[in-house]
């Protein structure tokens, strides 16, 4: 008499199995390994058609070892928890199916590089957050507030539409040679952040933030490796972005 | 331990929560706890829009707006708080435009509007545009908006800090009426290093969202499982009107992810296996626009009267390949990604399956229109406020409208922020800390973490299945006496079932497998809180829908459900305040 949907779109396919490796380190040591210490583990599941990584971290944390530890929160590539490196490439576990990553072989999961390694999957954020935060990434206007709106035509509001989608997952940041080997260099997500700011035509603070992406740690650092857009979940054409920083501070016009 | 002193902790930093410590940061100290990142927040999926009488595209106005939030309440709504959050919804995204957010902009570059679920023009005559948006990321454009504008007020974060009690200077259900009971502070596990530290506060401000795992097919985050709802509910402070859980009629199908209304809004049709636009038999008026318990109904409707599609005849599909593929990428293009990378599905060429996925928590913490929490019908407790999804002002009464979940959490979020801290100001010290302040909790964890290595302990994963798993069945868009009373023998087996529970983590630090734990026992407490309302509700309304009562009942059940925890749960009710709006049926 209750009506729900029994996974309807997966119950249609046969289910596979999948074999996860995983780069697992816990800080404080386990009955086989040291505090510290880093290490492969492999874990062997079924799967459905309809699986993402994060369903097969699930499983396994689920229903076989409770102390792998990952970020995760929304489940379908929104709120940016769980990038991670999947077969050498950084994703987010939610938006890739198992389906999509020849589950013939081993999939390789790692944590996000270049970034302090606190426990299996998750990452020390606060390095990531504390270069957004140097781009004064919020809207900056000066003389009185208005009544109503401020005004901004369709197009005026396209121009820096591409890096609105960013979700601070950093996928990009983490996927920069650069940044690996810089400690100094912001990364790609911060000029993100800047460059949805600085082609705002409400915004006033272009020239403060460019100031600091002039910066010797900032986008001149930049070798056009592409890897950040091939990251981004969210099809943010990260290298074009940076490219666009690049040209205003070559030309000295927005 | 470590203990902590400001003038207000909020906890939750998610929409609500952000808009409050805006407000509040400015006025008094103010920490912000999150169990996550804050634009890790759920806020951050919600898409189609925030509803405000602009009238910037057509003739619009807040009255119109109360109306229809009232109606599609099906008026279970307190009167005088929609009049407040239609009203001021006006300046809330006013607001938010002037803090940056990238709003869609009509021609003449104000912000854009578009149609929504339930929004009418003229109390019912036709579909109105009123849903200011972004694409379909507005949620997400709020939350990182909010901050950006916390960085700039430089707001005081914990991250990944999970507030797990909730202490108040007296027993809020021993205290007779009348007697001052009041905050004292809030106790917090650091997920980093395992520590537990105290927050001592003059007003704390509760923003902690949903608790949609309750279910399994849901549009809900993991880490949507009702932690501020709970936590309170056990501080022995009611929950109000739990039982009405509204189910999104679009979610994916067999996963339940969220495909925004402003599908149907731009145009999208719902179909059955005939091909059939069926709305137009449930609600000839606005069709596919009715609100979203008569929609998901109607669906649930379809697929039992053996109309479903598919291989299983179990989902019905939402219909865009009429529209322009480039319509679809200029105002839907995250929804229809969902649908490419989760189903494999083109929405520009192939319809989209569907079927409604648990969405929003109508009920929760009790709230006067300040943010003010309630110990009873009348009771406020002192500097203790709630704010967006897990409390109930109640603006959304038995059903919530589209669009009006992030004006909520602006216009409340915003309201408790300055009453919280007003209150701070005036407040010379903060409430004596109970003794040993976090003991309940330190025990607690480390029960939990003695159970490592128990023998046939249960599994937390295998116990939070079956509790969604009966849930799904049983307490779902239809519901009867007999599917409620084995979803409540099941949760009473469960928790049994929980008191066995073992995890598999000892350690200090990113012990995720401990909070799991804590967490399912929030998710229980809390279903045992829905079905005990929804078995006591012998009448349909909103999205509590009855079988066996499928009238709404005004004479007996215009009233919210109040439900006490403690040692034996009990239930009590609160009148409705109605200010002008007299019941009426709801036709679409």
């Amino acid at each position: 008499m209750t009506a729900t949907a029994e996974a309807p779109a997966a119950g249609e396919v046969a289910s596979f199995e999948v074999t996860l490796r995983i780069r697992r380190m816990n800080p404080e040591g386990t009955s086989e390994h040291g505090a510290g210490e880093e290490y492969w583990e492999e874990h062997t599941i079924q799967a459905h058609a309809t699986d993402r990584v994060l369903d097969a971290l699930h499983k396994i944390k689920w229903d076989i070892d409770g102390s792998l530890a990952f970020r995760r929160s929304c489940a379908h590539g929104v709120c940016g928890s769980d990038a991670m490196r999947i077969n050498a490439r950084n994703r987010l576990a939610c938006k890739t199916l198992l389906k999509d990553l020849n589950p013939a072989k081993p999939i390789m999961v790692e944590p996000i590089k270049g970034l302090p390694v606190e426990k299996d999957l998750i990452v020390d954020m606060e390095p990531f957050f504390a270069s957004y935060r140097e781009i004064m990434p919020f809207l900056m206007t000066s003389g009185p507030t208005p009544e109503r709106e401020r005004l901004q035509t369709p197009e005026e509001r396209q121009r820096f539409d591409d890096t609105t989608k960013c979700i601070l997952c950093a996928a990009c940041t983490t996927s920069c040679p650069v940044f690996w080997t810089d400690g100094q260099y912001f990364g790609p997500q911060a000029i993100v952040g800047a460059h949805r700011f600085i082609f705002d035509s409400r915004d006033e603070g272009q020239w403060d933030r460019l100031e600091i992406l002039n910066d010797k740690a900032g986008v001149w650092k930049c070798r056009t490796a592409f890897n950040c857009t091939e990251a981004c979940p969210r099809g943010i054409e990260v290298t074009k972005a940076i490219s666009e920083v690049k040209k205003v501070l070559n030309t000295g016009e927005i | 331990m470590t203990l902590h002193e400001y003038d207000v902790v909020i906890v939750g930093a998610g929409g609500a929560g952000m808009r409050a410590a805006l407000e509040s940061s400015q006025r008094a100290r103010t920490a912000c706890l999150t169990k996550l990142y804050p634009t890790r927040s759920h806020t951050g999926a919600a898409q189609g829009g925030m509803a405000a009488a602009l009238s910037n595209v057509e003739d619009d106005n807040a009255e119109w707006h109360t109306f229809d939030t009232i109606k599609g309440g099906d008026y279970l709504v307190d009167q005088d708080a929609a009049e407040i959050l239609c009203n001021e919804a006006i300046d809330a995204v006013l607001d938010l435009e002037k803090m940056g957010l990238p709003f869609n902009r009509t021609e003449e570059g104000k912000v854009d509007q578009r149609r929504f679920g339930g929004h009418t023009r003229n109390h019912g005559e036709a579909a109105v545009r009123r849903a200011c948006y972004s694409a379909d990321r507005t949620g997400h454009m709020i939350l990182q908006t909010l901050y950006q504008q916390c960085i700039k007020q430089e707001v005081e974060f914990f991250n990944e800090f999970y507030v797990l009690d909730l202490l108040l200077d007296k027993d809020p259900q021993s205290t007779p009426e009348g007697e001052e009971v009041s905050v004292a502070g809030v106790v917090a596990y650091e997920l980093a290093t395992g520590e537990i530290h105290t927050f001592r506060a003059k007003s704390v401000i509760f923003a902690t969202g949903g608790a949609g795992k309750v279910f399994k097919t849901t549009s809900n985050a993991h880490t949507l499982t009702g932690d501020g709802m709970a936590i309170a509910y056990n501080a022995g402070l009611p929950l109000e009107d739990m039982e009405f859980f509204q189910f999104h009629p679009t979610g994916l199908a067999g996963l339940g992810i969220l495909l925004s209304e402003a599908a149907r809004g731009e145009g999208g049709i719902l179909r059955n296996s005939e091909g059939e636009r069926f709305m137009e038999r449930y609600a000839p008026t606005i069709k596919d626009l009715a609100p979203r318990d008569m929609v998901a109904r109607a669906m649930a409707n379809e697929v039992r009267e053996g109309r479903g599609c598919g291989p299983h005849k179990d989902y019905v599909l939402l219909d865009l390949t009429h529209l322009e593929p480039a319509h679809i990428d200029a105002k839907l293009p995250d929804i229809t990604e969902f649908a490419r990378t989760y189903l494999g599905v083109e929405p520009y060429t192939e319809p989209v399956p569907v079927y409604p996925t648990a969405h929003y928590a109508m009920g929760g913490i009790p709230t006067n229109v300040q943010g003010e929490v309630l110990r009873n019908n009348t009771d406020k407790v002192k500097g203790l406020y709630a704010a967006g999804e897990c409390a109930c002002v109640s603006v959304h009464g038995a059903n919530r409208l589209g669009t009006n979940s992030l004006l909520d959490i602006n216009v409340f979020g915003r309201r408790a922020g300055i009453a919280a801290a007003e209150h701070a100001l005036a407040t010379e010290a903060a409430a004596e800390l109970p003794e040993d302040a976090e003991g309940r909790l330190r025990a607690w964890v480390e029960r939990l973490r003695d159970t490592v290595g128990t023998p046939g302990a249960e599994s937390i994963a295998q116990v939070r299945r079956e509790l969604q798993e009966t849930m799904d069945r049983n307490a779902q868009v239809f519901r009867d006496e007999a599917s409620l009373s084995a979803a409540k023998a099941d949760i009473a087996a469960l928790k049994e079932r929980y008191e066995a529970v073992g995890i598999h983590d000892r350690g200090q630090r990113y012990n995720t497998d401990l909070l799991e734990a804590i967490e399912l026992g929030f998710l229980l407490d809390l279903a045992e809180v829905v079905v005990e309302g929804a078995l006591a509700r012998k009448e349909s309304r909103g999205g509590h829908y009855r079988e066996d009562f499928p009238t709404r009942d005004d004479e007996n059940f215009m009233r919210h459900t109040m439900v006490y925890g403690g040692e034996q749960l009990r239930l009590d009710y609160k009148p409705v305040v109605v200010t002008k709006y007299q019941p009426m049926e709801r036709k679409y």
